[in-house]
């Protein structure tokens, strides 16, 4: 086989076979990295000294007790945090080495890299071609807009199911559908990265099972990062994992989200470091 | 196992329940009456009007739209400067108030900032639409018939018409924003979510889902307008004989005016038993146009509606 035609992600896969194991950590280049962020709404600190660096073409989990501030993170990473306006972020957010929250960038262009699917499906309530040719038309993405929009289904794996009714609304789909098509107008724009909030939450495990399949294609191609509070979830597709958790604040009674242990999934579930970690991901801790 | 005969007996008197629910049925009724009444109080009314007026409409027909003020001979008299009035208004309202108001509307929800000022507007807007409409007859006098009077010509349409669209304007940023506060925040962050601009996002997203609620205040603001009176006296709307010479639109603007409920409210005061159904007659008229205008808006909404 020539491996000089291959992607590097498909290199790095057929060097991970070789070894035989998966992807390992600390191989590829950082996309994001967090470094000391913690954020604010209002008075009241969400999170605070968070350090991670994402990798790219791999799938990284957040996992921790709702309210730990998995999402708080999770949107400081393509600034959907500026929509809050309580909202305050300190730290440092980096993008390839480019501070995200540095003077002059664009938050619409930082959105355009770094794609979002959310919790609960929510694609516009317009036609499903018009969902995913939304992005790219208002990108100015060149190109035949047909054929970047059957490209988007097909890499999410909802174009045989829709290819016949491309003008009806995106509504009518069913919920693992839709959150399908939100993944396919994410995937239209061109990220370099796709955040997921807990995409499977408001699904069935027909719908999330499909999803979680659909994910292992979509990181030959993207850097992933997931929120799930599904831990199963992150063992079966993830291969990083950041566990959080919610600490009293020194003062007052409100809980502040801190990053407790982050490594690679097979540590965290069957070896982790911190005894919280072990705690939670064994189920004794709620 | 199947369940014995004895438990299905139990079960049975169970699920059919207990006592007649004799709170609920009166209740029930309650609320019928209340429905009855208002219909008949409606009903009666329309009667009322209809059995006044639609003699003259149909001895009459067409003739009575295109006939002019008359306060001495009731055959003659008709609704034309009415109607012409009410329209040379409702320009006003609609090119006036509707994009002052929707624009007002989308930048206080989607833009301004969520502070103590913009919440101090928010207030005061509500106050203004409650207040009474004879004010904003005097406001209409004060300035557009006496400070505009070199643009407006004093008492003319043009200054019935910009009363009106004040007087409609809150109303129109009121319905407005709350149809954009309808719609959910979801659908902006899907549009940020695909890196799309703020003003992207409300053009192509939430414009369009708070569009049929948009339309329906206006046409309320619309209905609202056709039916105010009594600033319109104020600011001039004449109650007596005025020309329907073919002057130019810009003429008709600049000259006296009345409108469809002026005209009901002189005919009104006119003692004589044929005027008496002339008012009938200029009534069904103006609620015919009302009508008019409701039926259109919502067609309207519909086919927007269906769009996508
Ligand atoms: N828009 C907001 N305004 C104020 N507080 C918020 C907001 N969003 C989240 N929080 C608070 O931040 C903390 C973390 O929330 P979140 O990030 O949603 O946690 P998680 O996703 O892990 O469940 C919670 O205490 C929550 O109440
Ligand atoms: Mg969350």
């Amino acid at each position: 086989m020539e491996t000089a035609t291959l992607t590097p992600i498909v290199q790095r896969g057929l060097r991970a076979r070789e070894r035989g194991g998966p992807f390992v950590p600390g191989e590829g280049r950082t996309v994001i990295e967090m470094a000391d962020l913690s954020v604010y709404y209002g008075d009241f600190r969400a999170v605070r000294d968070i350090s991670l660096k994402v990798e790219e073409h791999l799938i990284t989990a957040f996992i921790g007790p709702s309210g730990c501030g998995k999402t708080t993170v999770l949107r400081c990473l393509n600034r959907m945090n500026d929509l809050i306006e309580i909202a305050r972020v300190e730290g440092r957010v980096s993008y390839h080495g480019v501070d995200l929250y540095g003077k002059g960038i664009d938050p619409v262009e930082v959105r355009r890299r770094i794609g979002m699917v959310f919790q609960k499906p929510n694609p516009f309530p317009k036609s499903i071609y018009d969902n995913v040719s939304f992005g790219p038309k208002i990108a100015g993405i060149e190109g035949d807009m047909d054929e970047i929009v059957e490209l988007s289904l097909r890499k999410a794996a909802l174009w045989d199911e829709v290819k016949d009714r491309l003008k009806e609304s995106g509504m009518s789909l069913s919920g693992g559908q839709q959150q399908r098509l939100c993944i396919a107008r994410c995937i239209a724009v061109q990220p370099d990265v796709i955040l997921m909030d807990e995409p499977c939450s408001a699904l069935d495990p027909i719908a999330t099972a499909r999803i979680e399949d659909l994910m292992q294609e979509l990181k030959n191609d993207y850097s992933i990062v997931i929120v799930t509070h599904n831990m199963q979830q992150a063992a079966r597709v993830s291969d990083m994992t950041a566990f959080f958790t919610a600490e009293v604040a020194e003062s007052g009674d409100r809980r502040t989200g801190v990053l407790v242990e982050y490594d690679t999934t097979e540590k965290i579930f069957t070896n982790p470091s911190e005894e919280g970690t072990e705690n939670y991901v064994t189920g004794r801790f709620g | 196992m199947a369940i014995s005969p004895s438990t299905q007996d139990v079960v049975l008197a169970r699920l059919k329940g207990r006592r007649v629910d004799l709170k609920g049925v009166l209740f029930e009724a309650l609320l019928l009456l209340a429905l009855l009444l208002s219909l008949s109080i409606l009903i009666t009314l329309m009667a009322d009007v209809l059995r006044g007026g639609l003699g003259v409409l149909t001895e009459r027909g067409f003739g009575f739209l295109t006939a002019g003020l008359a306060t001495f001979s009731a055959d003659t008299a008709g609704v034309k400067q009415g109607i012409v009035g009410s329209m040379l208004t409702l320009v006003f309202v609609v090119l006036l108030a509707f994009p002052l108001g929707i624009g007002a509307a989308v930048y206080l929800e989607e833009y301004a900032p969520d502070t103590t000022f913009t919440r101090f507007i928010n207030v005061n807007i509500r106050n203004l639409a409650g207040v009474p409409s004879i004010v904003y007859g005097l406001l209409g006098l004060a300035l557009f018939v006496e400070v505009f009077r070199p643009l407006t010509g004093g008492t003319t349409a043009i200054s019935g018409g910009l009363t009106l669209a004040v007087l409609v304007l809150p109303i129109v940023v009121i319905t407005a924003a709350e149809a954009l506060r309808a719609v959910p925040d979801s659908i902006r962050e899907a549009g940020f979510g695909v890196g799309a601009t703020r003003w992207e996002v409300v053009r192509s997203h939430v414009l369009p889902s708070a569009a049929p609620g948009i339309l329906t205040g206006t046409v309320l603001s619309i209905s609202r307008a056709l039916g105010e009176t009594a600033p319109l006296l104020l600011v001039g709307a004449i109650t007596g004989y005025i020309a329907t010479g073919g002057q130019s639109l810009v003429e008709q603007m600049r000259s006296s005016f009345t409108t469809l409920p002026t005209v009901v409210y002189s005919y009104a005061r006119l003692p004589s038993q044929d005027f008496r159904e002339v008012t009938s007659a200029a009534i069904i008229v103006l609620l015919a146009v009302i009508l008019l205008v409701n039926a259109i808006a919502i067609v309207l909404r519909n086919r927007y509606e269906r769009k996508w």
